[in-house]
Parts: structure tokens; sequence; C-alpha cells
């Protein structure tokens, strides 16, 4: 989430396809659990400076494609690169560096229930920095107005939390050490309408002013429209489509036509 | 936001625009990875104070929310000495990120420190004393309840749940009884080898079997057993329940409008209580013919010679007095298992400690009941 000035307009990703502009590159992917396949052979990329959207019915594997890329589901064959490293081959410091500089946000929030919302957004800092107990606690607390919850929220527990404010808690903790990507695990759902287009607002408003990268597993269709530079839909056991949301509502595959203008989808407008 | 593997360090300079005025330069990168070593020298740097004009951040080369907030920080405290201090160049992006940090305000840093003080220590001794009065407090409510719960279902047995008393009974009953009976084993034989060598000196080696029949018979068999149920069975209930109720699956319970007790609760104790004696006579019988074969190893006492000397040494008495225990220790490790349980709140962290405690209070108590049994087994003159 650095940004230099170089790089100041990079909000709408690249038209290029230049692959070093792309901050995750899937090739060929294969997962699969037992004699069942999961995803075969799928490719994706994702461009620096982008928020893209992924979509998929239940049970299509959007969170073990998510899991595989984070390294918590272990692939059968194909190549994962996140900042042009490699996973596969990527040394312990090489792949320590990759870590530092990604956020997860996980769909349940994972906060750590035995520490303080505090400790929980402190705990990358205390672990991979050496900084003073003063500043942490003040970017701790900046994190948190950040994602919009109360200052009287960092010393509470995780079980004394709404769900709405346990998913901004997790987003707190996944943006703790500024990261350039961040995965999000259907971050809006959960939330009431208000706060959904508040958390919304949010990552439209760190990835324009951070240059923040975003992957985000979503069923909001409102945030697919209002944030999402491209969408990727998921199905087949790969990404059937990819493109901008004008190109889903183009598409003639059956899936995509009865999720972006089936019943539910006519009805916002 | 590139992607960064090698940081510049932070500098900070000190130029001078003209006379009596002086100007602060920031460069380097001011990122999260740097911004110890930037705030270190924030705090080392002694300039002329008085003269300073403005901090200049056009040469930062990444700059992200802790560098800005670090920054904010620093100009923050200079106006707060009632100077004006601008910031130059800023980028119209970056420009956004100091307007969002400018709207935060943090409150007075205060480092946490506990400082030891008597009050602090006689208030955590009471509120220990509160513990232990609503721990019993909690105990009798589950018994009472339990007692509740016993007396319908023997007015009504058909809310009996006979399938969830089996399937706890397998777990803690069925899958105890390898280990049990390899414990007992090894228990019986140390207790026979190391007695049996102490007597020899005195020409008493048979009476070995008179120690290890009543020692284990009365004590040890139903202790030890009820001490690895404990550790098994009772940990077990206590982290079920536990994670049940910081799930919300506990309170699912109470809505759809069943009772803890009669569901969790009951089967579980029962199961228990039914699976302690049977677990005792096993481990009696094992530590028994561990203590045989030790004795006709080591002592040349031949198994008939070792059964009639048992039988003149113990009778279905010596037996009952340790199976009797059992229902109680039983009826002890699961009421506490279940009620440490039950006091699981949201934390993973409370799961374990009450996992911990409830082991911890169960052998605790299951030795303390025994020497009330003790007592008792005297007083009546078994």
């Amino acid at each position: 989430m650095t940004l230099t000035d170089a790089d100041t307009s990079s909000h709408a990703p690249a038209e290029t396809g230049d692959s070093s502009e792309n901050v995750l590159s899937v090739r060929d992917i294969t997962v699969g659990f037992g004699s069942k396949i999961i995803l075969q052979d799928l490719d994706l990329d994702v461009r620096r400076g982008e928020v893209l959207g992924f979509v998929g019915g239940s049970g299509t594997g959007k969170s073990v494609l998510m899991r595989t890329i984070l390294g918590l589901t272990p692939k059968r064959s194909g190549s994962i690169s996140v900042f042009g490293h490699d996973l596969s081959t990527a040394s312990g410091q090489e792949r320590k560096a990759i870590e530092r500089r990604w956020g997860v946000l996980f769909q349940q929030g994972a906060l750590f229930s035995s520490l303080s919302v505090k400790q929980n957004i402190q705990l990358p800092m205390r672990e991979h920095l050496k900084l003073s107990p003063r500043l942490m606690d003040e970017l701790a607390t900046l994190k948190l107005e950040l994602v919009g919850l109360p200052q009287d929220a960092a010393d509470k527990l995780p079980s004394e939390l709404s769900g709405g404010m346990i998913k901004r808690a997790s987003l707190a903790r996944a943006l703790a050490l500024d990261p350039d990507l961040v995965f999000l695990d259907e971050p809006t759902s959960g939330l009431d309408p208000i706060g959904a287009a508040a958390f919304d607002s949010l990552i439209a408003n760190l990835s324009s002013t951070l240059g923040l990268t975003v992957y985000m597993v979503t069923h909001d269709l409102d945030s697919l429209h209002s944030i999402c530079d491209r969408i990727a839909v998921l199905g087949n056991k790969r990404v059937l489509a990819i493109g901008t949301l004008d190109d889903m509502m183009t598409n003639d595959d059956p899936w995509i036509t009865s999720y972006f203008r089936g019943e539910r989808a006519l009805r916002r407008i | 936001m590139a992607f960064l593997e090698k940081n510049t360090a932070p500098s900070i300079a000190l130029e001078a625009d003209g006379p009596d005025r002086h100007r602060l330069v920031f460069a380097g990168d001011w990122a999260v990875s740097t911004i110890g070593d930037a705030e270190k020298m924030l705090a080392d740097l002694t300039v002329p104070w008085d003269h300073l004009t403005c901090i200049d951040v056009s040469r930062i080369g990444h700059l992200d929310t802790s560098g800005a907030w670090l920054i904010h920080r620093t100009r923050g405290r200079l106006e707060f000495k009632g100077r004006k201090v601008g910031l130059t160049g800023v980028s119209e992006v970056r420009q956004s990120l100091f307007d969002e940090i400018e709207r935060h305000h943090p409150p007075n840093w205060k480092p946490d420190r506990q400082a030891f003080s008597i009050a602090g220590f006689l208030e955590t001794t009471g509120r220990h004393m509160v513990d232990i009065y609503q721990d019993t407090l909690a105990m009798l409510h589950i018994l009472g309840s339990l007692g509740l719960v016993l007396s319908t279902v023997l007015l009504q047995p058909k809310r009996l749940r006979s399938i969830s008393i089996a399937v706890q009974f397998d777990r803690s009953c069925i899958g105890a009884v390898p280990i049990v009976a390899l414990m007992s084993f090894l228990i019986g034989a140390i207790i026979s080898q190391q007695g049996g060598f102490y007597l020899r000196q005195f020409g008493a080696d048979i009476f070995v079997v008179d120690l290890a029949g009543i020692l284990v018979l009365r004590e040890i068999g139903v202790i030890l057993t009820a001490i690895m149920v404990a550790g098994r069975s009772g940990s077990a209930f206590t982290a079920e329940l536990g994670s049940m109720r910081m799930q919300e699956e506990v309170d699912a319970l109470h809505v759809i409008g069943l009772s803890v007790t009669e569901v969790l609760v009951l089967p579980r104790i029962l199961a228990l209580m039914i699976a302690l004696p049977i677990l005792t006579f096993i481990s009696d019988m094992s530590a028994l013919l561990g203590s045989g074969l030790v004795t006709w190893a080591y002592l040349d006492i031949p198994p008939a010679a070792f059964l009639t000397q048992l039988q003149a040494a113990i009778t279905t008495k010596t037996v009952a007095v340790g199976l009797v225990k059992a229902p109680f220790m039983a009826l002890i490790i699961g009421l506490i298992a279940c009620v440490e349980g039950l006091k699981v709140e949201g934390s993973s962290e409370s799961l374990g400690r009450h996992t911990t405690m409830s082991v911890v209070k169960a052998i605790f108590l299951v030795i303390v009941v025994d020497g009330f049994f003790a007592i008792f087994f005297a007083a009546i003159g078994v």
C-alpha cells in the first residue's frame, strides 16, 4: 500500500498485457480432494491497482482458489506467482517478504479470540517490525478509525463484537502492515446495506489513495457494480469469464446471464 | 506500491530558506517497514524549532499510512507549541491520504502497566473467593437440575436418551479399556516388585500378595481409574460443551426449548457413572494379573500359591469398598467437567483455561472424596 508519485494515476487497471503489471498470476492450477477435482487448469491474472470481484455459485471453489493462492490448500499442479515471485520456488525469506505484503480478510473474520481488537491489529506489526509501543497503539487506533470502528472497540475482545464489527476489525488487521494486495472473502456478507456501502467506499478509497490491489470474493451485486474494476466468474472448474461489468452483462453463458441479469439483479435497476 | 524488496532508509535534513527560516526535509522511504527508524530519528532530532516554518515531503520515495501518520504527528506536536508549520511538496494523492489522517484523533497515549499494590492483591483474593462461591453454586445448580431431570426421566422412561448414553458410554468406557488395563497392569507389577524386595529382607515375601491385593482393590484401582477418566473423558466433556458454547449451540438448544441438562449433561454423567465401576473392575483385575506375574517371576511365588494367599487376604467386601466409590467419583468428574464446560466464554483461551481447571479440580476432588470414604469406612468398621 505504499505509493510513489509515479503511479498516482494507477487506480484504473492498465490495459497493457505486460506481465510485470500483474500482482498475482495463476497458471494451470489443478486442485482436488481425493478423487474429486475442484479446479482444473485454471488461469487468472490480477493487475496492479485494480479491484477484482470474484463470483461463482456455492461450492464452485472460490474459497478453495483463494486458499490455494495463500498456500493453505495444496495444489496438484500449476504455478502461482505473487509480485513476480513463484510461490513454489520462493525461498523462505522471499515467502516471508511476500506474506508481509499481503493482507487477508477471512470469511468469519478469524480474529484471535484471546486477544483484544487492538492486540489483534498490532500482532502483525509486533511480529514483523520493531516499533515503539506508542507508535503501535497510535497506528492501531488509526486503522480502527479507518475501517469505521469507534476507538472504544480497541480494548474489546472479539467475542464482545457484533458480526459487522468483527468484519471491520478483521479488515483493520489485514491492513495493519499497509499491504499491496488484500484478499477479501465475502467482506460485505452479514452487513446492513449502509454498513456494506461504507465498506465498499472504504475499499474504493484505499484502492485509489494507496494503490491497493483488491481480490474480493463477493456475492454482493452492489459491490460488483460500484467498486469492482473487473469481475471474474468461476464455474466448470475454471474461470468462465473475466472482464468489466459491461462484458458480463453481454455474456451469453446461462449462469452468467441469470446471475447478472436474473430477477434479483434486474430488480435493482 | 511497487513490491519493495529493498527500502531506502528514511533521512531528515534541515535546510535554511533564509535568515531565521528553516525547513525540515524528509527523504527516503517512510513506509511501515522503515517507520521504526524514522521515529527514532525524529526523537533524537535537535533543531532550532523556533525558526522552523515547514516540512518538505516532496523527496519521500514511498509513503504509506504509517509514514503519513508519523509526519502528521510531528507536525501536530510542533503546532501544539503555538507555531504554524506547513507541509510542502504534497502531491494530490498524498494530500487525500493526509486529509484522511487529519480526521483521526487518537486518545492520549498511556502505557498499560500494572503496579503491584496491596489493594490489588486483596481485590484479586476477594474475586477468587467470589468465584469459588459461584462455582459451588453452579455445581449445586447442575446437581439440582440433574436430580429434577432424573426424576422426570424415572416417571417418563421414554425421555431417557438411551442412544446418547450408549454413545457416551462407548467413548468413555470401551475406548478407555486398553489404556486403563495397561496402566493398572504396570502399577500392580511395580507395587509387587517394590514391596516384594523390602518384605523379602524379613522373609515375609508371601505377604506381598496381601499388600498388593488390599492396596489395589481398596484404593489404587479406583483412584487411578478415576484420574485417568478425569483426564480422558472429563477434559473431553469440557471441551465439547465449551466449544458448543462458543458456537452458540447451547443457546440454540435453549431457544428450541430443550433442557441442556437433559440433552447434554445427563447422558454424559449417567454414562460415566456406569463406565467408571466397570473400568475400576477391569483395572483391579489387570493390576492383580500384573502383581501375580511379577511375584511369580521375581519372588518365585507360583500362581496357585498367589491365589490361595489372595483368598485368605481379601473378601468380597474389599472389592466392594473399591467399586462402591466409583459411581461417586464419576459423578464428581462429570459434574465438574460439565460445569466448567458451560462456563466457557467466547475465546479459545477461556476454553483452554476451563479444560485445565476441569481436570485439575476433578483429580483434586476425587482424592479428597477418597479420603472421606476412608474415614467413613473406618468408622463403620469395613
